[in-house]
């Protein structure tokens, strides 16, 4: 009963959501102000109704409900708590009710906190939300129900995919979710501008925080799915250049162009069109890559054209949403009127330039990704696109881009001043190239490249507190002074320079781990030990275990420094989950300041030995802390009273008013 | 298969039965390290034939064990790297690249973050071009002499340390 009462649910919600796209649109085309007060009550009950659902299939997943095919497929009564509630999106239709119940959550919030936005703009963007979750919520009732029942009830289910059964499935599809999905707030108010032919500075500002939460948890979402992969897979690798990566990158990419073109937008009025496309964009990619994951297209053209329904209907809906947006676009994106012209060195100057080459990035990650699907389907013949493509490419785009991050928030708008700038940067530039010194001589000398990248990471984080310390005037007034202003600073100063030194990080945690990284790969008995940058390895013993739905091989060994002071115990271990009989490693891992040593066992030989592979990763937790540091600055530029969603907007005067003019 | 598994599982539900990927195993490898490196190399950019985007460096499955031996066996052979891929290619074809080769079919590939890149700057030169034109006829414009030039970058740059 409580499970059709869900399936219910979910139907209720699709039929409104069907008015919600229909009847404020109409409301807002003959200005009927009664019709389109209707928006906002509606979509906060779309909102209930699909939480409602949610909350089903989620109680069913826990009580181990196997009457419901999905739940039965996906969960067994002997997991633990955690991975009987999180199943519920660990598998194809449970992730996408998660993807609704996101996307109804999303316009919830504009339905509820967009008060100060104008009726008529709300409504339009409130009804953009309602065909989209029409067309996710008709696919799932159509495609992919989760509540599709069965009779007799078996009475164990097949059990989650162990790979599946962890902490990071609770943590990194919401996330991940929560950006993807978070986008369509910004595409939602780009067609809300075309279809009513207006678009002010404003428009920006109301935008901005959408896409900053979006892109906050986007930036956390990829970066927890890396970690996940990093210490779930027993190998090691934390990012792979695969098409499903590829899938969450694009829109990260030109979401974080999207993010600084609207800044230039709010304040100078120009790039107007730009941000309007970049919005329709960024949503676009997370569509293809809803498309790409789901349909199945990845493993094979062929696998797709044998099974279409699920991956036809998404194409379907991709085709409506990107062709009617683009339509649009080039239909209305004409009448709207730009301004502010600026000089090439100047703050709008450098966003541009960042939106230019990541602009580029993203073109350059899709082509890649599709260019094999393209190439087998009209010549049939087959090629592949992997790492070693991405790499070539996409880093000699990013280079440059790094380099002139620091210039950009120091040069003023308008007309900047190159060289001013320049001087307030050489205390960067000094400490970056002391950082290579470092590198070269400490590390090694013969890592020429290596060093220019940890040069490059230092001058991101250096350039990142220059820019602070600037506007708060170290050097130019007396120190209290200056550290009673920086304290003044806008919040959002403080969120660009975190954004860009957390950059800084990941770009010094990559960097390290491909340059500095150490491997061994031997076959050990008990009481052998090998030596790794400087730490020894003794293997110990190897003792069975057993989990709740899994049996196990524990090797445990002892970890030292090569000169034999004690550092305690890492340990590695073989899984077979007993439902499906499946096999997985878990990594041992220790962390020592920011670099770890990682240690897999592979296969078991005869004798008691067994194949071991240990790396060192110098400074590897940078690429994660670094993400963190990118989000934490998000949440701060959030927390900024101008750009906090739906605080009330004092009217924007063309008068520059002293510490109250936001900077991103 | 490996890492980027998480992320398919997690979307597309698969349930077929994955192993750890696990690779280089020590009876492969060969005793000259620099020799023993090439090849891990060469291996990195070969593509594991039945897997999905991943090299045979990574790989678990036999198809990739026998072609990591080979390649180990004609280094061994005293070939050169290059020698060892076109071997390679010759036997299964340029699907085994990861990185594909620069050719007629790939020429948009390689040719698109120039592209973009190049074309997105010829278009703002030219459109920047187009607006200063415009600036320079407005009447009455003209260009501020050097004096004022610095008056104006002082007020501009007052004001924005203020912000």
């Amino acid at each position: 009963m409580l499970i059709e009462t869900g399936h219910f649910a979910l139907v209720l919600a699709l039929a409104l959501s069907f008015f919600q796209a229909i009847m404020p649109l109409a409301g807002a085309l003959r200005n009927d102000e009664r019709v389109m007060a209707t928006a906002a009550p509606t979509a906060l009950s779309v909102f209930a109704l699909i939480a409602l659902s949610f909350g089903v299939l989620a109680s069913a997943y826990y009580q181990s409900d196997f009457s419901v095919v999905n739940v039965f497929e996906n969960s067994h009564s002997q997991q633990p708590a955690l991975y009987r509630i999180t199943g519920t999106w660990g598998n194809h239709e449970g992730s996408m009710l998660l993807w609704v119940a996101i996307l109804a959550l999303f316009t919830a919030l504009v339905a509820a906190f967009g008060r100060s936005l104008p009726l008529r703009l709300k409504t339009l963007v409130l009804a953009v939300q309602g065909w989209i979750s029409s067309a996710f919520l008709l696919f799932i009732l159509l495609t992919s129900n989760p509540f599709a029942r069965l009779s007799p009830a078996p009475m164990e289910g097949r059990d989650l995919n162990p790979i599946l059964q962890d902490i990071g499935l609770a943590i990194h599809p919401p996330l991940l979710y929560l950006g993807y999905v978070g986008f369509s707030v910004a595409f939602s108010f780009a067609i809300a501008a075309l279809i009513d032919g207006r678009m002010e500075a404003a428009w920006a500002r109301w935008v901005r925080p959408w896409t900053l939460l979006a892109w906050t948890f986007l930036t956390a979402g990829i970066a927890m799915g890396s970690y996940w992969a990093y210490y779930e897979l027993g190998w090691g690798g934390w990012w792979f250049w695969d098409p499903v990566e590829n899938a969450s990158f694009m829109p990260w990419l030109s979401g974080t162009a999207l993010l600084h073109s609207a800044i230039v937008m709010e304040k100078r009025d120009a790039l107007k069109i730009w941000t309007l496309l970049l919005a329709i964009i960024t949503f676009s990619l997370s569509l293809l890559g809803t498309f790409l994951v789901r349909s199945g297209i990845l493993t094979s053209v062929h696998s797709f054209a044998s099974d279409p329904t699920r991956g036809l209907f998404i194409l379907a809906i991709l085709v409506f949403f990107i062709g009617g947006a683009l339509l649009l676009f080039a239909l209305r994106a004409t009448s709207l009127k730009t301004g502010g012209l600026f000089a090439p060195i100047s703050r709008e100057g450098a966003l541009v330039l960042n939106n230019l080459f990541l602009a580029s990035a993203t073109a350059t990650v899709l082509v890649g990704t599709l260019y094999p699907l393209v190439v087998e389907a009209i010549g049939g013949q087959k090629i592949s696109v992997g790492a070693p493509f991405f790499n070539l490419t996409f880093g000699p785009l990013m280079i440059p881009l790094l380099v002139a991050v620091p210039f950009g928030p120091l040069l003023a708008w308008k007309r900047g001043d190159w060289s001013a700038v320049a001087m307030r940067l050489v205390w960067a530039f000094g400490f970056s190239i002391l950082a290579v010194a470092v590198s070269l001589i400490l590390v090694d000398p013969t890592a020429v490249f290596a060093a220019l990248g940890i040069g490059l990471a230092a001058w991101l984080v250096a350039g990142a507190l220059t820019d602070l310390a600037t506007k708060s005037g170290v050097g130019r007034v007396a120190l209290p002074v200056a550290a009673r202003r920086l304290v003044g600073l806008p919040r959002s100063m403080f969120g660009t320079a975190l954004g860009h030194s957390g950059l800084g990080l990941t770009v010094l945690g990559i960097v390290a781990v491909s340059a500095f990284a150490d491997e061994r790969i031997v076959t050990m008995k008990p009481g052998d030990s090998l030596d790794i940058a400087g730490y020894r390895v003794t293997f110990d013993t190897i003792i069975p275990e057993r989990g709740p739905n899994f049996v196990a091989d524990r090797a445990q060994f002892d970890l030292a420094t090569v000169e034999g002071k004690s550092l305690g115990n890492i340990s590695s271990a073989k899984r077979i989950y007993t439902a499906r009989q499946m096999p997985t490693t878990e990594a041992g891992i220790r962390t020592f300041a920011f670099s770890q040593v990682y240690l897999s066992l592979g296969d078991l030989s005869e004798g008691g030995g067994a194949v071991v592979r240990v790396w060192h990763k110098p400074l590897v937790t940078l690429i994660w802390l670094g993400a963190l540091v990118m989000m934490i600055g998000g949440f701060v530029s959030l927390s900024d009273r101008r750009l906090r969603v739906g605080a009330p907007q004092a009217p924007k005067s063309r008068l520059r008013r002293p510490a109250t003019e936001a900077v991103g | 298969m490996r890492a980027a598994f998480v992320f398919l599982l997690l979307t597309l539900g698969l349930t077929f039965a994955w192993l750890p990927a696990h690779a280089v195993q020590p009876d492969e490898m060969l005793d000259d390290p620099a020799l023993e490196e090439r090849a891990r190399d060469i291996s990195a950019g070969l593509r594991c034939l039945v897997c999905q985007n991943q090299s045979i460096d990574d790989s678990d499955a036999s198809i990739a064990r026998d072609l990591r031996i080979l390649v180990r066996e004609r280094i061994e052979a005293g070939e050169t790297d290059e020698q060892v891929v076109d071997y390679i290619v010759s036997r299964y074809g340029q699907f085994v690249l990861l990185k594909p080769v620069f050719s007629p079919t790939t020429l948009l590939l390689w040719a698109t973050p120039l592209l973009v890149l190049l074309g997105g700057g010829a278009y703002l030169f030219l459109r920047r071009r187009g607006d200063s034109s415009r600036t320079v006829a407005t009447p009455g414009a003209q260009k501020l002499s050097a004096e004022e030039e610095d008056r104006l970058s002082e007020a501009l740059a007052d004001d924005w340390f203020e912000r």
